[in-house]
């Protein structure tokens, strides 16, 4: 009993380092554009679907691909950003929520169409020659590739905080979340912000799609629920804090893989979306995160 | 006068849906209007809660659902399908009260995901616990009728449009509205935003259960799982908006837009159908905030001061 409720649980942080990821992304497009980009599934999507054909058709392996993803994601985040989310820009916050979501859900509609038509509603995955071998300890197996994931997931959150925290773009990015209005007297271009955070949390969904294709596999109807997903970890984690966010999508991956063991294996979604309710409904402000005005 | 003709053209056009199934005697049409018709009673109880209040609900499919699994549960077991359906429409409105009052803790975007979380989690649930597909025994199935299940189509949509009709002309109708326009405005004029928005929700659950009910009755096999699908919510999200929100008009052209333009793409473009409706949606919502009802007024707007400044020039 104890052997197996370890492994679900060293499992479900495997998986929960991904959620963490995909919702780092998100948070950090909400956080200072309040765009809620309900797509973020789709672009997640879309960057498993790049490394899976790269791999397929080029034999590229998936990890050194995720670079080319990123690429990929950055330029679809810079489009979708001047052709559609720059004119949400002045719209007041609630409205701009709002019509993000709406228009994430008009974009995932049309991704999701996309896709079942070119690659087929088939669940793809990558196999590398090393997908299968795994590592062991005290009869807990650890597959190499979702360590790997793992370690990569903490690169890119480690990577992001020294960009947020250190470098004077990132200041700028920090700037704005707190207050965009006197962040844009003190000489930021807000709009070169927006741009920005816009395609990095692209890029990061991209990553994070790279990854879902190697340890589990993609499907154009995957991207709702993933969207759904990093919303729960982004509520979970708070608003504003890039380590809460990670925390969170472990804390989800954890709740999951529990729910697996002991309810069933199909009631690992609703686990998610319960948790999800009952803190929208106590806890608006995150686990971790602090109230407005508390700062 | 205005008043009665829009109410002579209801009624013309409704006589002419009833009259419909005596001259189209092919299925396929028939089955198009029924769609229609089932995508008007969808996008118009959505626009109740979303459109009139302002509650951007994406969790109507759980609505739609309950009533289809009631109505399919109890119209299996002999009871009368209508009676079945007006079962499955009260169960969608006790589900409804359930989740009002957490639910509209939430504002805004908020409530928006919330609800989808919650249809999410009934779509999972229903697939988990009936995942079997669901078919017509065959007793039903011999004395299946396209044309009864048409004229519950047409009676459906003209319920719900007529219920829409008579809240968006009431004094509850300007409540609503007034919710949607600033809710804490219209809280401070005394307007109890909790209970307006507590009985759009509970009229737009009973009309989209009572759609269910007739979809279950219609439909000759399907997961019952399927009308819980996030699909329903969606589409008739997009027709509303795509129509017009707000208006009585706007979910009926936007359900009739949305089938008939997939039946035009059909042949050449029909897998590409929902990127068409979906590039046309992100469209009204960037540009054209009112929908096709919007840019109708706009347009008669702009033809009138037109005339206006026509007049004043003769006149000088």
């Amino acid at each position: 009993m104890l052997q197996p409720l370890a492994q679900n649980i060293v499992y479900g942080i495997l998986i929960g380092s991904l959620y963490g990821l995909a919702a780092l992304g998100l948070s950090l497009v909400f956080g200072v554009s309040k765009f809620l980009n309900v797509s973020h599934g789709e672009l997640l999507m879309l960057g498993g679907y790049a490394s899976f054909w790269l791999f397929k058709l080029l034999k590229i392996d998936p990890f050194i691909s995720i670079p080319l993803t990123i690429i990929f994601l950055l330029l679809i985040g810079f489009i979708l950003y001047r052709l559609i989310f720059s004119r949400l820009i002045k719209l007041d916050v609630e409205k701009k929520i709002q019509n993000s979501l709406l228009v994430g859900f008009g974009l995932s509609t049309i991704f999701q169409n996309i896709a079942l038509r070119l690659w087929t509603a088939d669940d793809r995955s990558i196999t590398t020659v090393y997908s299968a071998k795994s590592l062991e300890f005290a009869g807990v197996r650890f597959p190499i590739v979702r360590l790997i994931s793992l370690g990569i997931a903490l690169i890119v959150l480690v990577g992001l905080q020294i960009f947020l925290k250190k470098t004077y773009t990132g200041k700028a990015i920090r700037a704005t979340v707190e207050d965009w209005q006197s962040a844009s007297l003190m000489g930021i271009n807000i709009h070169s912000v927006y741009l920005l955070a816009f395609v990095l949390g692209c890029a990061i969904a991209g990553a994070a799609g790279t990854l879902v294709s190697i340890c589990y596999s993609v499907d154009p109807s995957m991207g709702l629920n993933s969207s759904l997903k990093s919303m729960v970890v982004m509520v979970l984690g708070g608003l504003g804090s890039m380590v809460g966010t990670f925390v969170g999508g472990i804390i989800l991956g954890v709740t999951e893989s529990a729910t697996a063991f002991f309810i069933g294996g199909n009631y690992r979604l609703i686990a998610g979306l319960v948790l999800f309710l009952i803190i929208l409904i106590f806890r608006p402000q995150g686990l971790f995160g602090t109230k407005e005005g508390d700062r | 006068m205005k008043k009665n003709t829009t109410l002579l053209i209801a009624l013309l056009i409704t006589a002419a849906l009833a009259l419909v199934p005596l001259f189209i005697k092919k299925d396929n049409l028939l089955t198009y209007l029924c769609m229609i018709l089932l995508f008007i009673s969808l996008a118009s109880s959505w626009n109740i809660l979303g459109g009139y209040t302002g509650q951007v609900s994406l969790g109507h499919s759980a609505f739609f659902g309950l009533g289809a699994l009631a109505t399919r549960l109890l119209w299996f077991a002999g009871w009368n399908v209508i009676l079945g359906m007006l079962v499955g429409g009260v169960i969608a409105i006790v589900f409804a009260l359930l989740i009002g009052s957490p639910a509209f803790k939430l504002r805004g975007a908020y409530f928006t995901i919330g609800t989808l979380a919650l249809g999410q989690i009934l779509y999972a649930t229903v697939g988990n616990l009936l995942p079997q597909i669901s078919s017509m025994p065959v007793q039903d199935l011999q004395s299946y009728t396209l044309v009864t299940r048409y004229y519950l189509f047409l009676a459906i949509a003209l319920i719900t449009v007529l219920v829409a009709y008579l809240i968006a002309n009431s004094r509850l109708g300007l409540g609503m509205m007034a919710v949607r326009e600033q809710e804490d405005a219209a809280e401070s004029l005394g307007v109890n935003a909790f209970r307006h928005k507590l009985i759009a929700l509970l009229v737009s659950a009973f009309l989209a259960g009572l759609a269910g009910g007739a979809f279950a009755f219609f439909q000759i096999g399907y997961y019952p799982q399927y009308p819980f699908s996030p699909v329903w919510t969606l589409d008739s999200t997009m027709m509303a908006y795509v129509g017009g929100t707000g208006t009585i008009l706007g979910p009926i052209i936007g359900a009739v837009f949305f089938v008939v333009l997939k039946e035009v793409l059909s042949l050449n473009l029909a897998e590409f159908h929902p990127t068409v409706f979906g590039i046309l949606f992100i469209l009204v919502v960037l540009f054209l905030p009112g929908g096709f009802m919007g840019l109708w007024s706009r347009i008669r707007d702009q033809i009138r001061k037109k005339r206006e400044r026509a007049a004043e020039f003769s006149n000088t």
